[in-house]
Parts: C-alpha cells; sequence; structure tokens
C-alpha cells in the first residue's frame, strides 16, 4: 500500500544554528537510506516555509491567489515522503523514524488507488 | 434478555457466565449466518469480506466445538485489530462489542447512551479504517505486543466499567457488558499469560465483579462497600482474582492494573468492613499514585488516609486537590468530601458537597444514595 507521510512541524522548534541545521539534514539523510534499503522510498522532499508559499482557487472561473498557506496555523507542513508500506502498522514505524516527528508530528495517509 | 427472562423459571443454571456467553455467541452465529447469506448476494456486503469473513471463521468455529473458547488465536487476532490504537476508543469499543461480544448494534447503542444511528455510523467508519488504511488482521509481533496490548486492555476496562458504573444503560445490558468484559480479557490472559498487566486486568474485573450481588438495595439505591452484605460476595470469583494477582505481581513487572486488582483483593479479603486492611490500601495507592498518577487514584488515596488517619487528615489531602480542574467535575470528589465533612460534623459544608455531587449525578442508585445523605444533612433553615 502507499502512504504519504506528512510533517508537521512549530517553525519556532526548528534549528536554527548551522551544526543543528546539519545535524538534523544528516538524520534525515539516515532515515531516507533506510527507506531506500528497506525498499519503501517512493519519493520525499523538504519544502521552503510557509512563508514563500501561494494559495491559489478558481471561483466562477476566476483565479484568486493569496499570499501564504491555505490556512494559518502553528504547525506548517516541512516536507512529506510517499511510501510503499505493507500495512499501516510498517507506515507507523517509519513515521515514528522521522526525525520530525520527536518535536512535530506525522500524519499519515493512505492514497487512494484509482483503477 | 433471554438469560434472565428465563431464570426466575428454570432456576439459575450452573455456570451462569457460560450460559450467557453461549446465548450471545449463538446470537452471533445467527446474525453471522443470516450475513453470509446476504454477502454471497451482494457486492456492497462483499467490500467488508475480509473483515465479516474473519468474524464468522471465529464464531462458526465456536459453533463446531461447541466450547466456551473458539479458536483462540483467530479471537485474539480480531480483538487485536478491533482495538488498534489508530481506531478512537469509542469506534474500538463499538467494534469489539460487535464482532466479539454478540452485542446487537441497538443494544450497544442504548449501553453507551449514544443514538442508534451514531454508533452504526460509527462501526461503519471503523470498518473503513481498518481497510482503507490498511490495519492487518494480526496479533502484533512481540516487540510491539505491549504498546499493543495497552490499548486491548484499555477498551475491555473501559466497557467494563460502562457496565459496572452506575451511569451505564439498563441494569440487564450493563449486566451484559461485564460479562463480556470478563470473558474476552479471559482469551487475552489465557493466551498472553506471560503479560501480568492482561492477568492483573482479569483480576481486577473478577474481585469487583464478586461485589456485583450486593451492590444493590431493594430500594434500588446503590449499597456502598462498607454496607454490604459481604456473604453475597462471590467467593469463588474472589479467590480466582487473589491467585491471579498473586501470580501476576510475581513476575515482577508492576503496572497499573495489578495494584488496582490487588487493593480489589485487600477489599475483597476482609471478612468486614472494619477488618479491612487500611494502611496496606493506602499503601497501594501510593505506589499506584506514582506508577499511574490520576486525580481518581489521588482521591481514592485520599479517602484511604481518612480511614487510617481520621477524617480530618483525609480532607486536608482532598482539599489539597481542589485546585485539579477535573476534580471540580468529578462527582465523586464531591461525594467524598461531603462525607468527610459530615463525619466531621460540619453539617452545612456537607450539604453543599452533597448538592455539588447531585449536579453531577446521573439518575439511578447513586442518586438515590446521595439524596439521603443529603437529607441527613439537612441544616433547618437552609435550602432543600
Amino acid at each position: 500500500m502507499r502512504y504519504l507521510l506528512m510533517i508537521y512541524a512549530d517553525p519556532a522548534t526548528m534549528p536554527q544554528s548551522e551544526a543543528e541545521l546539519g545535524a538534523m539534514w544528516a538524520e534525515y539523510g539516515s532515515f531516507g537510506n533506510w527507506l531506500e534499503e528497506t525498499g519503501q522510498f517512493l519519493g520525499g522532499e523538504a519544502l521552503q516555509p510557509v512563508t514563500t508559499a501561494t494559495t491559489v482557487a478558481v471561483r466562477d472561473g476566476h483565479r484568486i491567489l493569496t499570499d501564504g498557506p491555505f490556512a494559518e496555523t502553528k504547525e506548517q507542513l516541512g516536507g512529506y515522503y510517499l511510501i510503499s508500506a505493507t500495512d499501516l502498522d510498517a507506515a507507523i514505524e517509519a513515521a515514528a523514524r522521522i526525525p520530525g516527528a520527536r518535536t512535530g508530528r506525522v500524519e499519515i495517509r493512505p492514497i487512494m488507488e484509482m483503477g | 434478555m433471554a438469560a434472565l427472562e428465563r431464570w426466575p423459571s428454570d432456576g439459575i443454571p450452573a455456570n451462569p457466565g457460560a450460559w450467557i456467553t453461549t446465548t450471545a455467541r449463538n446470537r452471533a452465529i445467527d446474525r453471522v449466518r443470516r450475513a453470509r447469506t446476504l454477502l454471497a448476494k451482494t457486492d456492497v456486503l462483499a467490500r467488508d469480506a475480509a473483515f465479516d469473513a474473519a468474524h464468522a471463521q471465529a464464531a462458526q468455529i465456536a459453533a463446531a466445538e461447541d466450547e466456551l473458547d473458539p479458536i483462540p488465536d483467530d479471537q485474539l487476532r480480531l480483538i487485536f485489530t478491533c482495538c488498534h490504537p489508530a481506531l478512537a476508543p469509542e469506534a474500538s469499543i463499538a467494534l469489539t462489542l460487535r464482532s466479539l461480544g454478540g452485542l446487537t448494534t441497538p443494544e450497544i447503542a442504548r449501553a453507551f447512551l449514544v443514538p442508534e444511528a451514531t454508533l452504526a455510523q460509527r462501526l461503519v467508519r471503523a470498518k473503513r479504517k481498518i481497510r482503507e488504511a490498511g490495519i492487518s488482521y494480526a496479533v502484533p509481533p512481540a516487540d510491539r505486543l505491549g504498546e499493543r496490548l495497552d490499548s486491548v486492555l484499555r477498551v475491555l476496562y473501559l466497557v467494563f466499567n460502562e457496565g459496572y458504573d452506575a451511569t451505564a444503560g439498563e441494569a440487564l445490558i450493563r449486566r451484559e457488558l461485564c460479562v463480556e468484559a470478563i470473558r474476552l480479557e479471559r482469551v487475552v490472559a489465557d493466551l498472553l499469560p506471560g503479560e501480568p498487566e492482561a492477568l492483573g486486568l482479569l483480576a481486577l474485573m473478577l474481585l469487583t465483579d464478586a461485589r456485583r450481588p450486593a451492590r444493590e438495595a431493594a430500594d434500588g439505591s446503590m449499597v456502598r462497600l462498607e454496607e454490604q452484605d459481604r456473604s453475597r460476595w462471590d467467593a469463588a470469583r474472589i479467590a480466582e482474582g487473589a491467585a491471579l494477582v498473586a501470580r501476576a505481581l510475581a513476575m515482577g513487572r508492576a503496572g497499573p492494573y495489578q495494584f488496582q486488582a490487588a487493593i480489589a483483593a485487600v477489599h475483597d479479603e476482609a471478612a468486614t468492613a472494619a477488618d479491612t486492611d487500611w494502611p496496606q490500601i493506602l499503601g497501594l495507592y501510593e505506589v499506584l499514585g506514582r506508577l499511574a498518577p490520576s486525580p481518581v487514584v489521588a482521591l481514592n488515596r485520599a479517602v484511604a488516609l481518612a480511614q487510617v488517619a481520621g477524617p480530618a487528615v483525609g480532607l486536608a489531602a482532598m482539599d489539597e486537590l481542589a485546585g485539579d480542574p477535573a476534580m471540580a467535575w468529578y462527582r465523586f470528589y464531591h461525594a467524598a468530601r461531603a462525607d468527610l465533612l459530615r463525619r466531621l460534623g460540619r453539617d452545612g459544608e456537607a450539604a453543599s458537597a452533597y448538592d455539588r455531587a447531585l449536579a453531577l449525578a446521573p439518575n439511578g442508585p447513586e442518586r438515590t444514595f446521595l439524596e439521603r445523605r443529603r437529607r441527613e444533612v439537612a441544616v433547618s433553615g437552609s435550602a432543600g
């Protein structure tokens, strides 16, 4: 089964110093390697902060653009992984290994498989 | 309820627990047979085929063996699936009772005072989540067993409490909840004998349920522990429960259910209320308070303290809890305070505390008891 793991974090809790950031990326690197080794990795990226976001809606044929995320929340989407896992327990196992799960939260959503 | 309608004329069967569970299982089997016939005919139901097949298999084998324990592994797999932590507790409770407990949807709805349509939706959503999110029908691997077992025990504990607590629905439904909780907990404990908390919870249920026959007075009011006729307590359950606690504690992996069971055992083994070993109970509550702190435990500790060191000391401990917002809404807190105030002769304050307890108390045996106490401390000239 495929799952999207969405990593939410309060920007205030993100590492600030070069050293801390370096350490965090190293941890994410290890996690990505583990996903590859276990044959679960399908995709994944870190996202730029919500200050760089643009939201688009189309109503009555008109495009409405807003600066920022679709909802202002304290915890923000910072990145994602698309994985292939045997079942929910395997997806939970993976999500729990994400470094961001220790300070923020990871939402697990099963992919709606079509056809 | 079939069981209780028959007993007065037939006489109580030798093993009433078995009779009830066999009845419940037969009803479950009948329902499953009807569902399977329908399954063969309807595509919509086939989407739930995997789940219902597991249920049907467990129930069918029970019918074939005509024993209390059908293929245990299937039951265990089903319990762990229904109680997966990815499901909300109320969904797990409904699903467990529906799939394993032989209760119908209307019965579960009545037991938890929820509209039937709401409960039916809850079941549909839970099954959908199991299917769409990919919750496996399996006993968890050893390294996850402890945490998954916590969910199972919590669900069964909630079911038992709902059955035992006076706030639940009709008396007959409540009794069936306790029976089902005990039956399912037995399955878990029998199949996981190396898990002391599983044994501890079974012991707690048995030791608590043993007191059931003495809990209700002729006028329908609640009889408190101190006033219960102990000759009506189920001695066999007490013996079994006490043995289970001892076995669990001997494993050396302490846990909250074991300690709650130990406290129940100390109560149940006292020949009279006056013989109760309150210092031991106080000590057990203090350990429990460190293992699994909660307002309930803190309150019960204060009650035990009052028994050991007098109502004034107990009241002081209770007043220290007043700052906790959870206590303001906890009717037992006000009832317990009222009791100590009454014993100290502070009737006016006792009356106020009983009023607050009554404001939070549901109808039924508990209310009747509180109203009687309230009348005893009524101060002339104060409002009723």
